[in-house]
């Protein structure tokens, strides 16, 4: 085979390592599995001979019934082509799996998720720590028999609340009427908190490596939760010497609100609002992704119509977004809040619309499995077009105007944070990060999903890799979103706008799917895993920002305190997706 | 006699400033300069703090009532807006901020969760309602609240403030506010207020264990 073909065909795995490897055959699952102790060496041979140099995804699913944690990692190439699944299976009383993390840095957050919410340990990992609890929090919970305070039952439906018209809340089968449980024979006097002592601990000991033949001091800086820079709830601690940053930890889990947890018990239908809280500012994106991952199970396609509409709605959705990280970047350089405004300004326009076709300002719950909730009412479509052909591009050319050339944001941005195009891969950034930094990686045109085949536009990317770059892929994207929008609007059909009847309870045959769009933010993608009940067994979220922030201690280390608080300007990050 | 002689009566006012002198009690003045001038704490939690941020903007503007000054530091601020879900992570952070900001301070509760848990209640580390631990003032229902809810509800807590009275109110008291006991993250979200209770429930479920064990035993 020549080395074109084995890096543009999928490979066929259980052929080229027939002891190591065998197809995943369970009805309804793609992909491979691998054994356990030979996982490096075939991610290994995937990433370098056969090019699948970005690991998008890695999750564990807890199968109960069989007694094994599954890790699911997912690849793809950046110069594009579909996604490759791979799986290691792993006892549930002894879960431990390799690490890749010295294969794909980009994994080492995505590791420590799993081993928090599922107790798999991965071996190798430079810092296995809990990431979205807190050091000492009780058990694993996503594992399947791990039950939550005010659990009532294992899925939803529940039984009625009004057990004989007798209102019952959640807080009275809890014997302290909150949402709390402790450890049987736990004493709260005799627990002394980890008060953040394994964080600190870790940062020491790049200081020690900095110096190891004279004592220098280090200070150790927090920034956040509370921060005015760190949009949202988000911690980052710095171990500084003078203004330079020696190291880095993201500290997350904040807003840490249980989404995969809930939606495991949840129907496939009733997640599809609280899919809107991800990342509340762009909730027509996540909806379009969760859409299109149970549509894969189900095998349903929506009505022509139907896909207009939704390309329209998550275009909106990108310029609402980048008008919001455009202008929350220049509030992070010293512009308080005067750029952010004429952002704001356009995302009411935009939210008008949204309010108009789904009755909410913010959060949408407009798509549905095989369609919309409602039609887009011709006012809408109207209103849409006058916004799109005569008001956002005049805008974006003002915000441009006022901003690229301005010398203090050139001076702040040029050359700050600079990710190269290997370890933004390495680093599994997507989105205007990866852009930016010179690889031309974009979902819409990897692997074209819904109608994006039959939309002309160019894919943004930048060549330096630093703040200013991220900026100006992001300006031309909300460009390239317009012109993406005045096509959908010119070609919009008529038609219905759900394909069947709707209905409150889906029929999910069993499988797995991976649903992905490109998000503003970057690659989206939902990882279910159907028993054929109506009700996912695991559904996981690729949350994009989350992966990005892989990127943000190699990017801030050796600069300045002040460029961190740019630097994560530019990545662009939602607690809500980051946290979950 | 007509409202305004009944009102004017008992002070005598010279015919040539009349137009110039206005009379009212201390607790009207006090309150009218404070609740035209509440500034809240810069603080956002989740969802909701989007719609904070455009109601700060130019369309529905919140400044046109005095509140424009959004302040990092509790120490300058007035209104705590508990804007999106209380996790167990946050809570002793927002605890902390509370106690760190100065008397008189107000809490609004905005959105279902910050009410009530909304709708990740269920979930593990979701605190059901930030009124568990600090007190609050006025709820804004809606998830998110629309902007104008959230309008509605700093007025609502204007209209409150003008009800107070200097006389009786708890920061003029002798006595210092007492701060509320920061939460603790052991196993589970520990409030240092009902230590005794969390000891007695996991004894008896130690003992119900025990008992559970002994059965399955014989």
């Amino acid at each position: 085979m020549s080395d074109l073909q084995t890096q543009t065909l999928v490979p066929q795995l259980d052929t080229i390592f027939p002891d190591w490897v065998r197809p995943d055959d369970r009805a309804g699952y793609q992909g491979y599995i691998v054994e356990t102790e030979h996982l490096l060496a075939v991610a290994k041979a995937l990433r370098d001979t056969y090019g699948y140099d970005l690991l998008s995804s890695v999750t564990g699913v807890d199968y109960l019934p069989e007694g094994k944690l599954e890790v699911v990692y997912h690849v793809f190439r950046t110069t594009g082509g579909p996604i490759f699944v791979y799986k290691v299976q792993v006892p549930r009383d002894n879960p431990v799996v390799p690490s890749l993390v010295p294969l794909y840095p980009g994994a080492e957050l995505q590791e420590r998720e799993a081993y928090d919410l599922l107790g798999i340990r991965f071996e190798g990992h430079p810092d296995l720590r809990r990431i979205l609890t807190w050091e000492g929090f009780a058990g694993h919970p996503l594992r399947k028999d791990w039950h939550e305070p005010y659990f009532e039952e294992e899925a939803k439906p529940y039984k009625s609340r009004w057990p004989e018209g007798q209102v019952r809340r959640a807080e009275d089968l809890n014997p302290f009427a909150d949402n709390v449980d402790y450890p049987a024979g736990f004493d709260p006097e005799s627990l002394v908190p980890d008060a953040d002592d394994t964080l600190y601990k870790t940062l020491f000991r790049v200081q020690q490596a900095q110096h190891p033949e004279i004592k220098t001091d280090a200070i150790v800086v927090n920034l956040g939760p509370q921060h005015p820079s760190t949009h949202g709830v988000f911690r980052m601690v710095a171990l500084l010497e003078g203004e330079k940053i020696l190291d880095l930890k993201p500290v997350m889990g904040y807003l840490h609100r249980n989404h995969e947890k809930i939606a495991e018990r949840n129907t496939f239908l009733q997640n599809m609002p609280f899919t809107d809280r991800l990342d509340y500012i762009a909730s027509m994106s996540n909806n379009f992704a969760y859409a299109l991952a149970v549509e894969k199970l189900m095998g349903v396609q929506p009505p022509e119509r139907a896909e207009y509409i939704r390309v329209i709605m998550a275009e909106l959705t990108r310029i609402v977004s980048h008008f919001i990280a455009v202008g929350f970047l220049l509030n992070d350089l010293g512009a308080f809040f005067t750029p952010s405004l004429y952002g704001i300004k356009e995302r009411e326009l935009i939210v008008d619309i949204f309010e108009m076709v789904s009755g909410s300002r913010m959060m949408c719950n407009y798509f549905r499995f095989g369609g919309l909730a409602r039609d887009m009412s011709p006012e809408a479509v109207q209103k849409t077009k006058e916004l799109v052909n005569d008001r956002l591009p005049r805008k974006i050319d003002e915000f441009d105007r006022y901003l690229t050339e301005n010398e203090i944001v050139r001076q702040r941005c040029e050359g700050v944070g600079v990710l190269t195009p290997e370890d933004a891969i390495a680093l599994s950034a997507t989105g205007p990060v990866l852009r930016a930094s010179g690889v031309p990686y974009d979902v819409r045109r990897a692997e074209p999903y819904s109608i994006y085949d039959r939309f002309e536009f160019d894919v943004a990317y930048g060549l330096h890799g630093d703040i200013y770059d991220r900026y100006l892929v992001r300006m031309e994207e909300m460009r390239q979103s317009v012109r993406i929008l005045k096509q959908a609007l010119r070609d919009l059909p008529e038609g219905p706008i759900m394909t069947g009847k709707p209905a409150y309870q889906v029929r999910v045959p069993a499988g797995e799917s991976y649903g992905r769009v490109e998000g503003p933010k970057g690659e989206l993608g939902f990882y279910l895993v159907s028993n054929g009940k109506p009700n996912p067994w695991r559904y996981h979220v690729r949350a994009p920002t989350f992966i990005n922030l892989t990127s943000l201690a190699p990017m801030s280390r050796g600069g300045k305190v002040a460029d961190v608080v740019a630097i994560l300007g530019s990545i662009d990050i939602v607690l809500g997706e980051v946290d979950r | 006699m007509s409202e305004q002689e009944r009102r004017t009566e008992p002070y005598e006012i010279p015919e040539e400033m009349k137009s110039q002198v206005a009379v009212t009690t201390l607790d009207k003045i006090y309150n009218w300069g404070r609740s035209n001038s509440v500034w809240p704490m810069m603080f956002g939690l989740a969802c909701c703090a989007i719609e904070m941020i455009a109601t700060a903007a130019s369309r529905y503007d919140f400044s046109r009532f005095g509140m424009e000054v959004m302040r990092p530091s509790p120490r300058q601020a007035d209104v705590m807006i508990v804007s999106g879900t209380v996790t167990k992570k946050m809570i002793p952070t927002i605890v902390r901020l509370y106690n760190q900001m100065p008397e008189p301070k107000y809490v609004i509760a905005m959105g279902a969760c910050a009410c009530g848990g909304g709708p990740f209640k269920e979930g593990y580390t979701v605190v059901s309602g930030v009124d568990r631990f600090i007190p609050v003032d006025v709820y804004i229902v809606g998830c998110p609240p629309t902007p104008q809810s959230l309008l509605n509800g700093l007025i609502t807590l204007q209209k409150k403030m003008e009800q107070e009275s200097i006389a009786t109110s708890r920061w003029y008291s002798k006595a210092p506010s007492q701060p509320i006991p920061i939460p603790v993250l052991g196993p589970d979200l520990m409030d240092p207020r009902k230590f005794d209770l969390i000891r007695q429930q996991s004894a008896a479920k130690k003992a119900a264990q025990t008992a559970d064990g002994e059965v399955e035993n014989e």
